[in-house]
């Protein structure tokens, strides 16, 4: 795909985040769409392509009352949305439609109109993964961390500094759910949820939803908001079973979905002024660090703890405050999406000064797919 | 009421051999009757040249600890915390989620690569689960 040839012009969030008891998740759909809209100046008759996931998009563009030309229904798990913008800027660069309308959300914690995740028996996660005990994905996302710190001498306390710095981002963000600060001794004190893992490395469980509007960068500058243009795109899955990944030191998918993008953007690691990496539990930010090449996975664990992430710091990350602080429904992918877009923007809460260039990397599963999008404000 | 169930696997007809293995006391495998190549979980091709032609054949049921947690909460039906939930890397390549029994649920008892060898759980007459023990000697 060539690079900046397509925008973001519209980006919202749910009018509230956390927890919504008065809204299903197909309402919470519609709400983050209404606020994409409004933020675009447009109406619903202008969008002609749709994508969502987990819901239908049949479900939701009924919903709205929109009647798409091209629609995807990509639903890989919280990285769904980054596969979404990657294919919706290679729709509208080939034709297909004009006005595309991201929506995700999700009632993760009220769960009202959201049906149960289950796994059945039959499947091999069925058969080769559930008896052995495994039960959401606090039981599951975690079980290649004793292998990785292994391997590459990562302590315990670096790993709970990924919360802490996280949670100073979050500070400086009053739609984050958790704001007080926490110190390393507080993660490692904190409730043992699956060892290593205590409570404060494992995501949050909040209600919430986001929408992103993209059209081609021609028509982009006449929209009221700052385009933020698509500069560089990735995506891969690898396995739904975490005990079959290739390895436990790093992700296949991060693997190819990350370089992908940075190719495609023509940038290099030094070039990256922000920086997104879906934090479900805290050993993914290392994972992150280490498979898009920003640093040798040794390094990761240091680079957190000495404070190089946090605010101030040469890398800025998760300055949301991530799915560790910010919120969580449950595929957090849209959040960080509207995080980069927000920093792009100019207008986050938490604003990196002068940031050009934001990498938005997103993990579907339990490492089971990626996707990885580099955003730009300069054309 | 009765007591929430371990979740129990249900065979598909390219997995049934693995579960018959099970029950008879066997570890069984698939190998690449063209490349060789070793893998898990069960499927008549490999997924390594895409050959139709791969044989079935009994595992060692050696292994070492490649990773793990030990869950505490929330707890899976049948299971009481904590409990761990292991990756075994068998000595023929594949590695499979498994529990680790005869062996204390802590981290001080199960270090990463400690050696291991398969044991089998009856779930009920058709369904044995593979688990692993510290390996003897």
């Amino acid at each position: 795909m060539r690079k900046n040839q397509v925008a973001v012009v519209g980006a919202a969030e749910t009018t509230e985040l956390g927890v919504i008891p008065n809204a299903s998740q197909l309402q919470l759909h519609a709400d983050a769409a209404l606020n994409a809209i409004a933020d675009a100046g447009l109406k619903l008759s202008d969008i002609d392509g749709f994508a969502t996931a987990v819901e239908t998009p049949q479900q939701v563009c009924h919903y709205l009352g929109i009647k798409p030309t091209w629609v995807d229904g990509t639903s890989v798990g919280g990285c769904s949305f980054m596969l979404h913008v990657r294919h919706a800027a290679a729709a509208i660069e080939a034709g297909l439609c004009k006005t595309v309308l991201i929506t995700h959300a999700e009632s993760g914690k009220s769960m009202i109109g959201k049906a149960p995740r289950s796994i059945p028996a039959d499947s091999l996660q069925g058969q080769f993964e559930a008896p052995f005990g495994v039960y959401g994905p606090p039981s599951m996302f975690p079980i290649p961390v004793l292998r990785f710190m292994k391997t590459y001498g990562i302590t315990h306390e670096q790993i709970a500094s990924v919360a802490v710095v996280q949670r100073e981002w979050a500070a400086k963000n009053p739609r984050a759910m958790m704001k007080d600060p926490i110190t390393v001794a507080d993660v490692l004190n904190s409730r043992m949820i699956a060892y290593p893992f205590r409570l404060l490395q494992c995501c949050l469980v909040t209600d919430g939803g986001g929408a992103l509007i993209l059209t081609s960068a021609d028509r982009a500058k006449d929209f009221p908001r700052k385009p933020v243009y698509i500069m560089g795109t990735g995506e891969s899955v690898e396995t739904p079973m975490v005990s079959q990944m290739e390895t436990f030191n790093s992700s296949r998918a991060f693997k190819t979905a990350g370089p992908l993008a940075f190719k495609e953007a023509g940038i290099a690691h030094k070039d990256v002024d922000h920086l997104m990496i879906y934090d479900a539990f805290a050993h993914l930010p290392l994972f992150g660090l280490g498979d898009l090449g920003f640093m040798p996975h040794e390094e990761t664990g240091k680079f957190i703890a000495d404070g190089n992430t946090r605010p101030g710091g040469k890398l800025p990350l998760n300055t949301n405050g991530g799915g560790l602080s910010y919120m969580h429904s449950g595929m957090y992918g849209m959040y960080a999406l509207q995080e980069s877009v927000r920093q792009m923007r100019g207008i986050a809460p938490a604003q990196v000064p002068n940031a050009k260039i934001s990498v938005c990397h997103g993990v579907g599963g339990m490492f089971a797919a990626s996707g990885t999008i580099v955003f730009t404000n300069e054309r | 009421m009765a007591e929430p169930q371990r979740a129990r696997p249900k065979p598909t007809p390219e997995t049934q051999h693995f579960w018959d293995g099970t029950k008879a006391g066997e570890l069984r495998l698939q190998r690449c009757d063209a490349c060789a190549h070793v893998y898990f979980p069960p499927r008549p091709f490999c997924p390594s040249c895409a050959a139709r032609k791969v044989s079935v054949f009994k595992a060692s049921g050696k292994g070492f600890l490649y990773s793990y947690v030990i869950n505490h909460r929330p707890a899976a039906p049948g299971f009481t915390p904590p409990y761990a939930i292991a990756v075994v890397e068998l000595a023929e390549g594949p590695r499979m989620m498994s529990n680790i029994i005869d062996c204390p649920q802590t981290p001080e008892a199960l270090e990463l690569d400690m050696k291991l060898e398969v044991a089998f759980e009856a779930l009920d007459d058709k369904i044995t689960l593979p688990v692993f023990r510290p390996a003897k000697g």
